[in-house]
């Protein structure tokens, strides 16, 4: 596992926003542009998914993803694929040093059979994906949800094929950059999860920044 | 594998490199076979009452804390419920992790073989089978998810690095799947896109749906976590 900083300057971000826990963010990066995200305080889950801005029907595709590359964990190197089979983005500085794609994003459901019948109505991430989406009015839909990338978790399958929700490996101000391959829609939920030890019971904010291209 | 025959409903020949889809009503058992050994068949799964409610790779796998797919572990919709319970598997691990070929990927690696002069020998490939498959229930590309692969084996070492496990599905090998809901299940019958072998190799494929009993309450896959039992809650309020 290598760690690869980024040259580029904050403060020459034509786009800085802080997303605090349990939000949801809506952007679209143009081909060429860098989009960064930062853990603020560290092992929070950032659950994204990327959408082909001129086809959102086209999205990212978790499968394709790992299985192209050869290997589970996505980092600096890694093509986030879509479907079509279409770089969408390429992450090119990673900080972090490794993070899931196999975990998907937390719901509402999903909570009742992992936590019990008593998390039904907490937050989740769909339900934000799903509320982002209906809010901005994009053609987006439960459809369009499939498995995301959680950002800045750690989810180690071992050799025999067991899936372990091991302790974080990311920190504070820890970070992951991508260079957008084309134009791509991107839509994040910063993961309201309170039942999981991953992020100590405690749900933090991230920042996400983007760069015109070099 | 007790094949009465006052259960059976019927039997289909899946050719190889075909794709297929059939409705499986609700406690029936599909029984998915590879008569010949190697083969690999790309799976997905809908709820045919609401097809907007589907197979979650990621959802079934957090629960049961696997990576991979075999007798005794459930097949989870994005809505918390159990589509299909694995009942019976001779092989002991399905692939569910690095999903099916596409075009592009079986012309870069077996070269192009096309309708226009192989006819039915023409290569396929899985993502073709199933938007023709899915199309034909008014769903498309947004209703692709990562497959179930079965009969094929892809390890992850310490790195995470994946290993396909060539020979794995022996002559005969089954698995069974007993529908929890009205299932529409999709097949592909095409090679498994991480297996190496240079020639393209697709393998006939036998499938049976049999009348089943409903899960008991000490069903093996229902009782198998408290994650389980509870799946199988919301499934049952469902039919309420």
């Amino acid at each position: 596992m290598s760690l690869v900083e980024s040259s580029l300057d904050p403060s020459r971000a034509i786009r800085g926003e802080v997303v605090l826990a349990g939000e949801a963010w809506l952007g679209r990066i143009e081909r060429g542009r860098y989009f960064r995200i930062v853990d603020m305080e560290g092992n929070q889950a950032v659950d994204t998914l990327f959408f082909d801005a001129a086809d959102p029907r086209n999205r990212y595709s978790a499968a394709d993803t790992i299985r192209a590359q050869g290997s589970l964990y996505l980092s600096t190197g890694t093509r986030l694929l879509s479907g079509d089979g279409e770089a969408l983005l390429t992450i090119v500085a990673d900080t972090c040093g490794r993070h899931d794609t196999i975990g998907g994003a937390c719901s509402s459901e999903s909570n009742t059979v992992r936590y019990g019948h008593h998390t039904k109505s907490m937050h989740s991430c769909r339900d934000s994906f799903l509320l982002c989406a209906a809010r901005a009015g994009i053609p987006l839909s439960k459809r369009d949800m499939a498995p995301n990338i959680n950002f800045f978790m750690n989810v180690p399958v071992t050799p025999e094929g067991g899936l372990t929700f091991a302790d974080g490996i990311s920190g504070g101000g820890k970070y992951v950059e991508m260079r957008a391959e084309t134009d791509v829609l991107c839509l994040i939920s910063n993961c309201p999860q309170l039942n999981n030890p991953c992020n100590a019971y405690n749900p933090t904010p991230i920042r996400v920044l983007v760069w015109e291209g070099a | 594998m007790a094949a009465s025959s006052d259960r059976f409903v019927y039997g289909e020949e899946l050719p190889a490199g075909a794709g297929w889809s059939a409705v499986v009503k609700r406690h029936h058992i599909l029984r998915i076979m590879d008569p010949g050994g190697g083969a690999n068949v790309a799976a997905l799964f809908y709820n045919r009452d609401d097809l907007l409610e589907r197979y979650n790779m990621p959802d079934t796998l957090k629960a049961q804390y696997t990576a991979f797919i075999t007798r005794g572990r459930v097949l989870l919709s994005d809505m918390g419920r159990v589509l299909c319970s694995v009942v019976a598997d001779s092989c002991g691990w399905h692939d569910t992790l690095t999903g099916h070929s596409d075009p592009s990927l079986v012309a870069t690696k077996y070269g192009r073989k096309r309708y226009q002069e192989a006819r039915n020998d023409a290569h396929r490939n899985a993502r073709d089978n199933f938007l023709i498959e899915l199309g034909k229930y008014g769903l498309g590309k947004q209703d692709i998810v990562p497959s179930v692969n079965f009969f094929s084996k892809v390890t992850t070492d310490a790195d995470g690095r994946f290993a396909f496990v060539a020979g794995h599905s022996r002559p005969g090998a089954y698995v069974e799947l007993r529908a929890e809901m009205n299932v529409l299940v999709v097949l592909a019958a095409v090679p498994h896109p991480l297996d190496p072998s240079a020639t393209y190799t697709p393998r006939p494929i036998d499938l049976v749906v049999e009348r089943g009993d409903p899960p008991t309450a000490d069903d093996p896959c229902r009782v198998s976590r408290e994650e389980t039992k509870r799946a199988f809650e919301n499934t049952e309020r469902y039919f309420q």
